[in-house]
């Protein structure tokens, strides 16, 4: 056993002890004590049962600010690291660069949001289509991320026809939204079909799929047509978005007037794999 | 010496905003961690740890700030948990992460650092021992009563909420009584 790895009792008959548990649910035993506490596992329900909450525990947790990994370092903490290494050289030039290098980035960030805000309201640029297609876009996600986050969790009703009746469900599902709708396979990614269900939208009918992975982790991918029915945004196009709307983290896209969104609480750029997986795919 | 700590700045800032709940609490927290650790650089022995080390000045920092903090509130002590039931609770389930994030701060501090630094950071059980401070056993048990505890928080507005409409279960019993 090397020192790294907790050392698991090779004595059969003796108990699980939640040490050994928590060192399986954070992948701290050796490949050879994982794999035997994994077969020993089957026979204790118990036990098994405490390792998937904690295993669910993990995942959540993993996934809280995701998006704090990927923001812009703010100025002032990378004015806090340009002084510190200052103290080992000379002081004065450094600390001058530092307040300068934070000065242009707090001024580079002002312009950048004066801009986006800018993009947001002005009169002279976008017109007042432009901005409701933008909220149109922004109400697909949402109620993309609403449907995400009360059905996920439903433990026996989670979808309205399942994977065993997928031909059914396709067929249904494509006459309901008016648009020949295809099911991504995920299986590359983990995540294997778990049904459908038809939800109301604004122009009509939508669908979500729901895919689950092995630890129990649900992705939802709902699509529908998004604006007005017929109208002239059926030809809008959009690259892929993201949005965490009600703390759902989703990748949105439009294509020929149908939205899609893809939701599920992992990691931005798992779902980003799996929104370009689902894109490749449609 | 500046890029390495520069490629930690992310991690440190997650962490600290899950650990704090808070955004600004959680920059404050980095801020100060990243002009200790580099005011104090030469402590840090070359070709350690570098990510190791940063989190150990974060912990001693953080434990500082809670012991203050605990400092000015004496004679006037709350039990998080007393006042659990006062904190908001989620309106419907779209608030998983929400009620999550609400559940973790009600864990005592030092059992909430164990459990991030092992599921979100991935550390060992001897690195989250060194970092802080405390014997393997100790953060064994802490992991221990954090994910026992965790459950129990989420699990307990799950509850509430059930499917069964007609709840027998008068409002008033959440209050709890010591």
């Amino acid at each position: 056993m090397t020192d790294g790895h907790i050392i698991m009792n090779s004595t059969p008959l003796q108990a699980l002890t939640e040490d050994q548990l928590h060192a399986y649910v954070d992948g701290q035993l050796s490949p050879v004590d994982h794999a035997a506490l994994q077969a020993r596992l089957a026979h204790e329900p118990l036990a098994q049962a405490t390792v998937l909450k904690w295993q669910q525990q993990r995942s959540a947790l993993r996934c809280l600010y995701q998006d704090v990994l990927i923001d812009p370092i703010p100025a002032p903490l990378m004015a806090a690291t340009q002084h510190g290494t200052a103290s080992q050289q000379n002081v004065n030039p450094w600390r001058r660069w530092g307040g300068m290098a934070a000065g242009v980035l707090m001024a580079f960030s002002v312009g950048w949001l004066a801009n986006s805000a800018w993009n947001g309201q002005s009169p002279l640029q976008p017109s007042s289509a432009v901005v409701a297609k933008a909220r149109a876009a922004q109400d697909f996600v949402h109620q993309a991320s609403f449907a995400h986050a009360v059905y996920t969790p439903e433990v026996r009703h989670p979808v309205e026809v399942t994977a065993a009746e997928q031909d059914h469900l396709v067929q249904w599902l494509s006459k309901r939204v008016g648009k020949p709708l295809k099911v991504p396979h995920l299986g590359a990614q983990g995540y294997e079909l778990v049904g459908g269900r038809l939800l109301p939208g604004e122009a009509g009918a939508r669908a979500q799929f729901m895919f689950q992975n092995a630890t129990g982790i649900r992705i939802t991918l709902y699509l529908g047509a998004i604006g007005k029915a017929g109208g002239g945004d059926g030809t809008r196009e959009t690259g892929f978005n993201f949005a965490t709307e009600a703390a759902i983290p989703s990748f949105y896209w439009i294509d020929q007037g149908f939205g899609y969104a893809l939701s599920g609480l992992v990691p931005r750029a798992e779902l980003m794999q799996l929104a370009e997986a689902v894109y490749r795919q449609l | 010496m500046r890029q390495p700590i520069v490629d930690q700045i992310p991690a440190l800032r997650r962490y600290a905003r899950v650990l704090t709940g808070d955004a600004w609490a959680a920059d404050d927290l980095v801020q100060d961690t990243l002009e200790r650790a580099c005011s104090k650089w030469r402590l840090w022995t070359a070709g350690s740890d570098l990510r190791a080390w940063l989190f150990t000045v974060m912990h001693n920092l953080f434990v500082n700030q809670i012991r203050s903090a605990a400092r000015q509130m004496q004679g006037s002590t709350v039990d998080i948990d007393d006042v659990a039931h006062e904190l908001p609770a989620p309106e419907h389930v779209m608030g998983q992460s929400l009620d999550l994030q609400r559940c973790l701060q009600c864990l005592p501090a030092d059992q909430r650092e164990v459990l991030l630094l092992v599921s979100i950071e991935d550390m060992s059980y001897a690195e989250v021992a060194k970092i802080t401070g405390t014997p393997i056993g100790t953060v064994m048990s802490r992991l221990s009563r954090a994910r026992s505890r965790l459950q129990t928080l989420l699990d307990a507005p799950a509850r509430s909420a059930g499917p069964n409409p007609i709840s027998s279960t008068p409002v008033s019993t959440l209050h709890r009584i010591k």
